[in-house]
């Protein structure tokens, strides 16, 4: 597909870092955690999960997201997809649990909607740097949310991880995970250690070139699975012996360890 | 079955450029059926590659602009020790470069990985002093292609591109250089503009068509590459099924590649190879040698 010409049609700033770009373009078939490729004219292109069916939730990192953050209400991005695979939904009777650090709170917010709208309970560990960069708490008010904070500005002072190591998972029959790759790691050893990392699914991110599994830029080792075709998201035992947590790949192909 | 000094499982063969940048990938293609996989080009330093969009799916096939991203030969010999050892299917490593010299700095340091073949990109439409800036020189195309076969112990072939006036003089060049076989083609240059933006899609502004629309070009090239030449030619452009590669095979292809079809199956070795099969019993044939060129003499 060609991108779709987008008029953005509403900007929330989350965080000082973070900002949600809502588009007059409505992906309505997308699963949580899919994602669209953004095409900032004249810039770049970048993956981005949909926070929404018609919106993204962009941290500036980059080139393209320092250009995005330029942009206001009435200018347009081009954005395909929606691409790869996303979450299992849960279903009605499930119990769920949310584990998001930082901006990862963007591909799970979708899901704790499902949740809310079902009426199913979900419990959330929500955690950032700091209590200005929480995202999304009101969209995971479908259950009981734990706040942690690295500088302990607000809720638990400390790592998602450590609130995890003290909630017991084996109530839960999905636990949806994401956040920067180390944490998501953390997170994936600990419920390994409960056999419990067979019902999480953890949404990764990679350098993706093609962004719909023909280049092969996003592939990961040892199976050659694509992470954006593949996933991004992926359950817990695929990624059993795999790269996931030790190292990813540059625009060159060269591996940059974490 | 033995085609230009390599041994191919099948007449399957993934092209460059489509899941080649890890041995893993590289060994998920063989597990997938490949009879043969080509690597990701590789150069002598490492290289990012053009700014995304690097590929679009058009009406009619993809448009692409990937940039020749990848990690140089240094970076490169430990996925091609990894696909090795996972496979037992040839590999074959698409080397590129600026000059003769480059490109047999390339081929020597990837040597030590023990490559089956080396495919030379003297093709890629879209990178600028690299690829086709090269093989649309028959002078230069002899000098890369000789300067490499001199320094390797490995049949080279060599990949063309269709943006010449006679891709066959490209094509003579190389087979008198001591190439064992040519693939033609490589993608076709092209360009796709959002007509609401009036940007062009790709960041490199224009690139290589690919998939089904550039099929008659490949099956005419290949068509005029086997009446000129004596080595083999691998067909490659836009197969997507087993009635496409049987068509590029009676135009004259010893064997085929396949990328852009990877999109829609992954599977899609299996489904061709098995698909040669089933036609060549059809039609009361052994080998796929026996058919290939055979539109030659319908005359």
């Amino acid at each position: 597909m060609r991108p779709i010409h987008s008029k953005i049609t509403e900007i929330v700033e989350e965080s000082p870092n973070v900002r949600t770009f809502f588009f007059d373009t409505q992906f309505d078939e997308a699963i949580p955690g899919q994602f669209v490729m953004v095409w900032v004219h004249g810039t770049d292109e970048v993956p981005m999960t949909l926070s929404g069916k018609n919106s993204i939730t962009v941290q500036k990192v980059g080139d393209a997201t320092s250009r995005m953050f330029e942009l206001g209400i009435g200018d347009h991005m081009g954005l395909r997809g929606p691409f790869g695979r996303g979450f299992t939904i849960p279903g009605n009777g499930e119990n769920v649990l949310f584990i998001a650090g930082g901006v990862g709170a963007a591909p799970i917010a979708p899901l704790a909607d499902i949740v809310k709208a079902r009426g199913i309970e979900g419990r959330t560990i929500l955690g950032s740097r700091c209590c200005d960069e929480l995202l999304f708490r009101e969209r995971f008010a479908c259950g009981r949310v734990d706040i942690t904070t690295d500088d302990g500005s607000e809720g638990r002072g400390g790592f998602v991880t450590d609130q995890l190591a003290e909630t017991d998972t084996s109530d839960y029959d999905r636990i949806y995970v994401c956040g920067p790759e180390i944490m998501m790691y953390k997170v994936f050893e600990i419920l390994k250690a409960r056999n419990a990392h067979v019902k999480a699914e953890f949404s990764l991110h990679r350098y993706f070139k093609c962004g719909i599994g023909v280049c092969g830029a996003c592939s990961m080792d040892p199976d050659g699975l694509c992470v954006c075709r593949d996933g991004p998201v992926f359950n817990g035992g695929e990624l059993e012996g795999s790269e996931f947590g030790h190292y990813e790949r540059d625009s060159s192909g060269r591996k940059c360890h974490f | 079955m033995k085609v230009a000094g390599i041994e191919l499982k099948n007449p399957t063969i993934l092209a460059s450029g489509i899941m080649g940048t890890t041995g893993a990938a590289l060994a998920r293609m063989s597990r997938n059926g490949a009879g043969a996989v080509v690597t990701k080009s590789i150069g002598p330093v490492p290289k990012k590659g053009h700014n995304n969009p690097s590929m679009v799916e058009l009406e009619c096939g993809y448009i692409n602009a990937m940039g020749l991203p990848n990690p140089s030969y240094s970076g490169f010999c430990e996925e091609i020790g990894i696909a090795k050892g996972k496979m037992d299917a040839p590999l074959i490593a698409s080397i590129f470069g600026g000059n003769a010299a480059e490109f047999t700095e390339v081929a020597k340091g990837l040597l030590s990985s023990k490559p089956d073949c080396f495919e030379l990109n003297v093709s890629c439409p879209h990178a600028e002093g690299y690829g086709a800036s090269v093989g649309t020189d028959p002078d230069l195309v002899h000098e890369i292609t000789a300067s490499v076969v001199d320094a390797v112990d490995v049949p080279v072939w060599v990949k063309l591109t269709p943006n010449v006036t006679d891709i066959t003089s490209i094509g003579r060049a190389a087979e008198s250089a001591g190439a064992s076989a040519i693939v033609a083609i490589n993608t076709v240059r092209g360009m796709a503009i959002d007509i609401h933006s009036g940007y062009p899609i790709l960041g490199n502004r224009f690139g290589g068509l690919s998939g089904p629309a550039v099929k008659p070009v490949a099956v005419k090239c290949v068509y005029d590459l086997y009446e000129a030449l004596d080595v083999p030619v691998i067909g490659v452009g836009g197969i997507t099924c087993p009635e496409d590669a049987i068509e590029m095979i009676l135009a004259g292809a010893s064997a085929v590649e396949i990328g852009s079809a990877v999109h829609d199956d992954t599977q899609i070795f299996v489904k061709i190879s098995k698909g040669i099969d089933t036609y060549l019993q059809k039609y009361g044939y052994s080998y796929t040698e026996d058919i290939t060129g055979l539109s030659h003499e319908m005359i």
